[in-house]
């Protein structure tokens, strides 16, 4: 049933992973379980957010992340119980432009005189686009670091995985570097949009996309893979998240949506499991399994308009008990089971 | 329950006269655009004259209510029932021609031209992502001034943009005005306006800078657009500092709207928590997408524990089935109850709907008229 640790998955050239979705479908839950699943034996993966909320630290229950890389969890441990490292990076673009500038252009005084003339601000949060640049460009450099390079003491990663902003805005988040090479026609800054943009087109980026069973998150989400293809991003996996559980067997479901359940089997199958049982009660759970089995019939008609956007689609369950990092590390061995990593 | 929170009479809300404005605010994926579709449905069919503005919504809700051209215009709304003597007019923003239309309104046509052509105009209206914020206040206020000038509508109800944070929003007018005041935009405008000596020595090494990161021509660009921009700016201000104050008005009433969901709460506490701090008036919390409640009373545990025994006979046993979708049920709603509950005890004064969730998405009006309903049916199921 579990597979080994380096049985082939589904994305073997990717070292990026961008994760997106609508709100309210739990990408960074799925980001997160990614991350852990990515993390087998040896591996370090590194999960990033750059919205500024601190989700990560919620779900893994640590204080606030800084902008540092800090070590956040083992991975998911495979069949042998071995288990990679997952490291968490909390991107905000004010340490990211000052980091940029002192790494590119050993800007010492001259990027506090710019913090002092306000620039730092002016270009974090109004010059076009210069936020989502910053906030890509760090990942970028994440992603290619080199190996033994000129900071020994840095760690590099097998993977890196981006809790991204949502499907509505992830085109032009993701694009914002081709926009700026636009606007920037030469210099270093140009070259620098270039190079990422270069690594976001290429195959070893995905953009998987998170949604639930619903109407309009799935919409979004056929929406969302073409507008990640016309802008020429690759498109990952299909994530379906928080799926009902499948506690009735499909001829279960027929005879609950068809109305035939025999209430004297149920009364004496409850009876036999010594519940203390009534009419009342068989109608109650009767009903009960007529909303679900309505829910089920709506999910299963979303689930195949997913299946026909013709990529691999994964599901995760929808957990009664919320998210802690125990419910992670069950979502992470099921991506992993799935081929997801 | 303990920490029952006041139950929010939104019809008393819809059929006092002096509210002029709701706005619909909370973390994204929460409901807010059919929370606002439905309450501007439920007013005018009450006999108000309602105006909704929408950011983006469904593509068959949009179709619905006759919007689906973004035309930056109010539109009729059909088969709304105007027996009571109301009205509903709907229209979706038009992030860009919405800015477009206050450079054209503030600048000579030969300005305007300058503007709307230079590239960093172009990003900054179309793509930077505070701007859907600005305009969708900016266009709050024009709707408001145009109702008070022609009678057209005496209430206007607003769905707020997915921000990345639910702050953004509020936070856009102080933004754009403390942006104004800032150091670097008079130091673009420096050479433009200024004798040399102005340009002092930590101004050649912010220049110098800029020009290494960016290159002389983005910083060209840059300036060209920021001198042209700065004849305007002043408009911008007082339009952003007008809008505010109309946000804090008695005739406006915010509501906040989540989803049972740890994150979602969170947010609107935050939210709550800044609006009292603003001065805001804030009329309440909106819990959409509740899960329905069960309708046996026996326990999770209980229904586990004979599931578990009838499934080692038989594992396929229906009955198992029917007892852990009920503790599934059960467990949901006990979550979301828990969450609820915390937050009403973090801010016990604000009255709250619960609204369950719908077996289907609303895309038609008599969807919108059932979510409304709910709304408005509070107290009244004891919950």
């Amino acid at each position: 049933m579990t597979a080994n640790v380096d049985r082939p998955h589904d994305w073997p050239k990717v070292r990026l992973h961008v994760v997106t979705g609508k709100g309210g479908t739990g990408k960074s839950t799925v980001a997160a379980a990614l991350a852990l699943a990515l993390a087998t034996s040896g591996r370090n993966v590194l999960l990033c957010e750059v919205e500024g909320r601190q989700g990560i630290a919620r779900m893994f229950d640590v204080d606030p992340l800084p902008y540092e890389e800090r070590r956040l969890a083992k991975g998911a441990p495979d069949e042998n119980g071995r288990a990679g490292q997952v490291l968490a990076l909390h991107i905000d673009p004010e340490s990211a432009l000052l980091e940029y500038l002192a790494m590119y252009y050993k800007l010492g005084r001259a990027g506090k005189a710019l913090d002092r003339f306000g620039v730092i601000d002016f270009a974090t949060t109004i010059a076009p686009g210069v936020r989502d640049v910053l906030l890509t460009g760090k990942v970028y450099e994440a992603v290619q670091r080199p190996r033994g390079g000129r900071h020994k003491e840095q760690i590099t990663y097998d993977a890196v995985v981006l809790d991204a902003p949502p499907t509505g805005r992830i085109c032009q988040f993701l694009g914002v570097n081709s926009e700026l090479a636009g606007l920037a026609k030469v210099g270093p800054v140009k070259s620098q949009a270039d190079k990422v943009m270069e690594l976001l087109r290429s195959p070893r980026t995905a953009v998987h996309l998170v949604t639930i069973l619903e109407e309009m998150p799935v919409q979004e989400t056929s929406d969302g893979i073409r507008e990640l293809r016309a802008a020429g991003l690759p498109v990952g996996g299909v994530v379906v998240n928080l799926v009902r559980p499948q506690a009735l067997s499909p001829s279960a479901l027929a005879q609950v949506r068809d109305d035939t359940v025999d209430p004297t089997a149920v009364t004496s199958e409850l009876a036999r499991a010594r519940v203390d049982v009534d009419a009342e009660l068989v109608e109650s759970l009767v009903a009960e399994a007529r909303d679900h089995a309505v829910r089920r019939h709506l999910e299963d008609e979303q689930r195949a308009l997913v299946a026909a956007e013709g990529v691999p689609t994964y599901e995760l369950p929808r957990l009664a008990g919320g998210i802690d990092q125990g419910a992670l590390v069950e979502l992470a061995q099921l991506l992993r089971r799935q081929g997801m990593a | 329950m303990t920490n029952t929170p006041p139950p929010l009479d939104v019809d008393a809300m819809l059929d006092d006269r002096t509210t002029e404005i709701i706005v619909c605010c909370g973390a994204g994926g929460v409901g807010k655009t059919t929370t606002s579709a439905a309450l501007a449905l439920r007013a005018a069919e009450r006999g108000r004259k309602v105006v909704v503005l929408t950011i983006d919504p469904a593509r068959r809700l949009a179709q619905s209510m006759g919007i689906e051209q973004l035309d930056n215009t109010p539109r009729p709304v059909a088969a709304v029932d105007t027996g009571a003597g109301g009205s509903l007019d709907a229209m979706m923003l038009d992030m860009k021609r919405t800015f477009d239309e206050v450079v054209e309104s503030q600048a000579s046509p030969e300005k305007a031209r300058q503007i709307l052509d230079n590239p960093f105009y172009v990003a900054l209206s179309s793509s930077f992502a505070g701007t859907q914020e600005y305009m969708a206040m900016e266009k709050l206020g024009q709707l408001h001034r145009q109702a008070l000038a022609d009678g057209s509508h005496d209430l206007i109800v607003v769905d707020t943009p997915p921000s990345r944070s639910a702050l953004d929003f509020l936070d856009a007018p102080e933004r754009l005005s403390s942006f104004l005041d800032g150091r670097f935009i008079r130091l673009l405008l420096a050479p433009a306006r200024g004798p040399a000596r102005l340009m002092t020595a930590g101004f050649s090494v912010v220049t110098n800078s800029l020009t290494k990161v960016l290159g002389a021509q983005v910083l060209r660009d840059m300036q060209t657009f920021v001198a042209a921009f700065d004849t305007l700016f002043g408009g911008f201000r007082q339009r952003a500092d007008q809008t505010f104050a109309l946000l804090q008005a008695d005739g406006t009433a915010f509501l906040v709207v989540a989803a049972p969901e740890p994150d979602a709460l969170r947010e609107a506490a935050y939210f709550v928590d800044r609006l009292t701090d603003d001065d805001m008036p804030l009329a309440g919390l909106v819990v959409n997408r509740a899960s329905p409640s069960a309708r046996t009373e026996l326990s999770a545990e209980a229904a586990i524990t004979a599931a578990d025994r009838l499934q080692s006979a038989d594992s396929s046993s229906l009955t198992a089935g029917l007892l852990r979708l009920h503790a599934d049920r059960v467990r949901i709603i006990e979550r979301e109850q828990h969450l609820r509950e915390r937050f009403a005890a973090a801010h016990p004064q604000v009255p709250t709907a619960v609204v369950p969730a719908m077996a289907s998405d609303v895309h038609d009006l008599d969807g919108l008229r059932a979510i409304g309903a709910s709304l408005a049916s509070q107290g009244s199921d004891g919950d």
